[in-house]
């Protein structure tokens, strides 16, 4: 069976490793080779790095810094943060990304993601999709970390973007991330109802009921960071946790 | 001692970390470009991460489908094709325009087609069980869990080319042989401990 997936999430900006609540004030929490040896020593089943700052800068993604880390990944490594185009897709995946995500190119234009699942297949392509609902409001989309609303359905995003050949959608809420007070629920029970794609639920988790409402919600596999750096919750206890649940793990 | 692995770069993907999981497990890998390249090598390895037709187009307008079949079909040079690289030994894909394959097994690579309850792409970490006795999975337990991520699958025609199956769909092929053709449609270079044994078995193979 196909075991759900545990995905510890590394947050990148300026040489370090950060964390911070609603994607803002973050906090530096290290250096990323000594978090990506950890992880590789404890043989967690991914890994997502984004660099949360590139998109708001105006930058691409930081190739050099990519190889490095990528050296020291004998696990699958998804990569995002400032990808505009085919060529950073391809650039990412030259230094060892395998899997490349895609955020605000991809809502402001799906043709970059058809564009790179032409070329690179739909399973090297992950939409990335940000949203914010203030609380009781409806969701919408936003854009560079979080910083541009552009009004947008969260469900109408993933349709467009899985039809234009993303092979999975990390499906982030910026209100939640770094709370460690769950998932968004209802956005990703919403958009996996509308995909036929897996769905990885990103930001909110604290605990590891939250994965699980995450893959009751329809989620195929649950992304955490402050959960896995602030807590001395580990990937590994996550896991026995699913399994109890009744969600296959690895072993 | 240190066998001359190529990898087989044709500008697709990352042949980094296949490299890097040879050099773990005792080879000496190198990149493979041209035919020269191919013929120095004590063992082939097919990466691919991308499209079918997209991946054949390349290896012809590098003019490695000839050198490729001399030297593992005529001269018994172990071959390990893994993910698209192992799709590539079929004849035909449903990926892409229409463009014939290496063709080195009778088989016919399509979409997935997935049961109820399953998404497309498979994408995570799946058992894999072999068919019977193989020097590629000596050592690595029955049901391991080896890393996916692929839309299309291999059918062979020929079920004695099917070396080990994984529970998705309809029950897909997770490797395939006929020595000295191997392919693996899940990726060993991604699966931590038992992906380097199997690395290291097929290095030793002859």
């Amino acid at each position: 069976m196909l075991k759900t997936r545990i995905i510890p999430t590394l947050l990148y900006r300026d040489f370090g490793l950060v964390k911070g609540v609603g994607f803002d004030s973050r906090r530096a929490i290290g250096s990323p080779m000594q978090a990506i040896k950890v992880y590789e020593m404890r043989g967690v089943d991914e890994l997502m790095f984004l660099d949360v700052r590139a998109s708001i800068e105006g930058r691409g993604p930081d190739f050099a810094l990519i190889d490095d880390l990528a050296d020291e990944c004998f696990m699958p490594f998804t990569v995002g943060g400032g990808v505009r185009d085919v060529d950073d897709v391809r650039g990412l995946l030259r230094v060892g990304a395998d899997k490349v995500a895609i955020n605000s190119a991809a809502v402001a234009d799906p043709g970059v993601v058809r564009a790179a699942a032409d070329e690179f297949g739909s399973q090297c392509i992950v939409a990335s999709i940000d949203t914010r609902r203030f609380g009781a409001g409806t969701a919408t989309v936003w854009t560079h970390a979080g910083t541009i609303d552009t009004g947008r359905d969260p469900v109408a995003v993933a349709v467009e973007l899985a039809e234009a050949g993303a092979g999975e959608i990390l499906l982030a809420s910026a209100d939640a991330d770094g709370t460690l007070d769950g998932y968004d629920l209802a956005t990703i029970a919403e958009v996996c109802a509308a995909v036929g794609v897996p769905v990885i639920a990103s930001g909110g988790a604290g605990n590891f009921d939250h994965l699980v409402a995450a893959l009751d919600s329809g989620a195929s596999a649950v992304a955490a960071a402050a959960m896995f750096h602030f807590t001395e919750q580990t990937p590994l206890e996550a896991r026995e946790h699913l399994r109890a649940a009744g969600y296959p793990t690895r072993r | 001692m240190h066998p001359k692995v190529a990898v087989v770069d044709y500008g697709l993907c990352n042949v980094d970390s296949v490299g890097r999981a040879l050099a773990h497990c005792g080879a000496s890998p190198f990149l493979a470009r041209d035919a020269a390249d191919i013929k120095a090598a004590d063992q082939v390895v097919l990466p691919g991460v991308g499209a079918f037709d997209a991946a054949m187009a390349r290896l012809t307008e590098l003019d490695l489908v000839g050198v490729l079949t001399d030297t593992v079909l005529g001269e018994g040079v172990p071959f390990l094709g893994i993910c698209l690289g192992m799709q590539l030994l079929a004849a035909t894909s449903d990926e892409g325009r229409p463009r014939p394959g290496l063709g080195w097994l009778d088989a016919h690579v399509a979409r997935i087609d997935p049961a109820p309850g399953e998404r497309v792409p498979h994408v995570g970490w799946n058992e894999v069980d072999t068919t019977g006795p193989s020097p590629l999975f000596a050592d690595v337990p029955p049901s391991t869990d080896f890393y996916f991520v692929h839309s299309f699958h291999v059918r062979c025609r020929d079920e004695a080319d099917i070396l080990a199956t994984v529970p998705f769909s309809v029950g897909l092929t997770a490797a395939v042989a006929r020595h000295p053709i191997y392919g693996v449609q899940f990726h060993p270079e991604k699966s931590q401990r038992h992906g380097l044994t199997l690395l290291r078995n097929f290095v030793g193979l002859r």
